[in-house]
């Protein structure tokens, strides 16, 4: 691994969380790509090819600076660019809370994507819980926004999420809870700051058979 | 006087050149021309590997003259001398550019204005219609006489587009990236319908006598300038006409109530008629609008993009604008969901311009920016 590489990971543990459950050589589609480093780390570690998506002009730069392929759209017209199952994972790193029609962009994930992978900061974490038990609204590591300059419209704990996912009909194939760069595993929902979630589509009912 | 001075970032003195080709071109009309000339310039110098060539094409009225100037005339600079240059995005301390003219052009390649072989007279109407694959197939005439197997990338804005696309359909193996600015996979109804417009006006000018107006020593310029007027009304956004002109009134402190010029908008439509109608060949345009509108790739596969873009193997970026409304984004967006269902490798940018049609010759930094890093990125 270049120095590069170690410094991104250990910048941002959740990418490290997506880059081991992406499959060598396995097509990914990054939504919200920012500059690119994971769909270049993904490239350059597991030979995964993919196309990035980003909004912000700047960071397109940075993309194609960082020659990975990627794609100035709106995330939230859809990704009806794209066919069913064109990719076998599509990504969603810290850009989730940020999402307004956040149950289309989820289905469209998991039609266009056999799989997807979605990280998010926890609003249930004891940090948030605790300031607003104080009477302000949080801010910390995984939510640096004042209230008035936040992007985030959409923000969640793990069990929302996961009532979100058993709503939409969304199996939950794997989940890493993060704090501080650290793996949490008692009381996720209240020690952990990040929260890194493997999906897949729903399991065809054995009704149906 | 002063010394002529090259500013910074130029390529300075340039010269057009010319080649011949004596091997007949079977074109796609099915007409054949016996021999044909190509006028072209080129910058920056062609490495050992001849690996860095790099070829723009240009757009309706346009030319080879890309970038620098001619001696003499430092203020003819080169339509895309805000590209290409040494440190500029397209840097010719690293590629070899070549700017290549088409053929039916009216700027020193075999055009309707050459003499026809068979009778010694001006072709004038006799002038085959020409497409944007002949364009290609004369222009990879001219990679072979310069020695060059695969270009590093074709890039073009608007018609010039069309080619860089074509390019790589025609000759994949040939051009290693596509660069696709302000492009259509095909013209809408609405486009070809100005064009047509365009065409009306040369044709019905009593100046034109069927295209045979060079016998007559005539010109039929006031076509010429009503075609250029509406052209280039469709070249810009309705915001940037608003901005630059808004209702001002030239000279004037209220109506005329009369139809000279009242407002500025009416003297820049003229002026920019009367500019063109001055170094533009009739016949020349008639045959660019038709090579604009017949550009259809996708028509020999049943209408499936994605299918007539299958064979090529270039890696493409596509660049579009926001107020082109000429060749929307949306016709940008068809092209990038073709390649994607192809799974080519494509890059896709949608400039936030208010300039219009014409923002692909603009150097705004994003636009720029991001030309810059991708050619940064060709592996040569």
């Amino acid at each position: 691994m270049t120095a590069d590489q170690q410094a991104l990971l250990a910048a941002r543990p959740d990418l490290a969380a997506i880059a081991r459950w992406v499959e060598p050589q396995a097509r990914v589609l990054d939504l919200g790509c920012g500059d690119g480093a994971l769909l270049r780390y993904l490239w350059e570690a597991k030979h995964a090819p993919g196309y990035g998506i980003e909004i912000d002009a700047e960071q397109v730069v940075e993309c194609l600076r960082n020659d990975v392929n990627v794609l100035q759209m709106d995330l939230e017209s859809g990704l009806s660019t794209f066919r069913d199952g064109s990719f076998d994972c599509v990504v969603l790193s810290e850009t989730l809370q940020a999402i307004h029609r956040t149950e289309q962009l989820m289905r469209e994930m998991l039609r266009v994507g056999h799989e997807a992978i979605v990280s998010f900061p926890n609003f249930g974490h004891w940090q948030a819980r605790l300031q607003v038990a104080l009477g302000r609204m949080p801010v910390s590591a995984a939510l640096p926004y004042h209230w008035y300059d936040t992007p985030n419209v959409h923000l969640c704990t793990l069990q929302d999420f996961e009532d979100f996912c058993r709503t939409l009909g969304v199996r939950v194939l794997e989940r890493l809870v993060l704090h501080a760069g650290r793996s949490v595993n008692l009381m996720p929902n209240l020690l952990g700051s990040v929260a890194v979630y493997r999906l897949g589509r729903a399991a065809p009912s054995a009704k149906a058979h | 006087m002063n010394a002529p001075q090259t500013p910074p970032g130029s390529v300075g003195l340039v010269e057009a050149k010319t080649a011949s080709f004596s091997e007949p071109l079977k074109l796609r009309s099915g007409a054949v021309l016996p021999q044909f000339d190509l006028a072209y310039e080129t910058y920056g110098e062609l490495n050992a590997a001849r690996s860095n060539a790099v070829l723009v094409c240009h757009a309706l009225n346009a030319s080879h003259h890309v970038a620098g100037s001619y001696a003499g005339n430092p203020a003819d600079l080169g339509w895309w001398d805000n590209l290409v240059g040494p440190g500029k995005p397209l840097d010719t301390r690293r590629f070899f550019v070549i700017g290549s003219n088409y053929i039916g052009s009216c700027f020193g390649s075999t055009g309707p204005a050459s003499i026809n072989p068979a009778t010694g007279k001006p072709w004038g109407a006799d002038f085959p219609v020409v497409t944007v694959e002949d364009w290609v197939a004369a222009q990879a005439r001219l990679a072979d006489r310069l020695g060059i197997e695969s270009f590093a990338a074709a890039i073009g804005g608007s018609l010039g587009a069309m080619q860089a696309l074509q390019w790589a359909l025609s000759f994949p193996q040939r051009v290693r990236h596509s660069i696709v600015i302000a492009a259509t996979p095909r013209l809408s109804a609405q486009n070809i319908a100005f064009n047509e417009v365009a065409r009306q006006a040369i044709m019905t000018d009593p100046d034109f006598h069927g295209g045979h107006y060079y016998a007559k020593g005539v010109v039929p310029r006031r076509g010429l300038r009503i075609a250029r007027m509406i052209g280039h009304i469709t070249y810009l956004s309705d915001d940037a006409m608003m901005g630059k002109f808004g209702r001002l009134l030239r000279g004037k402190k209220g109506p005329g109530f009369d139809f000279d010029v009242d407002f500025e908008i009416e003297s820049y439509l003229r002026h920019q008629g009367d500019k063109f109608a001055g170094y533009f060949d009739a016949n020349t345009y008639l045959r660019i609008t038709k090579a604009l509108d017949y550009y259809d790739p996708a028509a020999d596969c049943g209408g499936d993009l994605a299918k007539a873009l299958e064979p090529a193997q270039a890696a493409f970026l596509v660049v579009s604008f926001t107020s082109d409304w000429r060749f929307s984004i949306a016709r940008s967006r068809e092209i990038v969901r073709a390649l994607l269902e192809t799974r080519k490798i494509a890059s896709y940018i949608e400039v936030n311009a208010p300039q219009g049609h014409d923002a692909f010759l603009m150097d705004d930094p994003r636009y720029h920016g991001a030309l810059r890093a991708y050619f940064e990125n060709i592996d040569l």
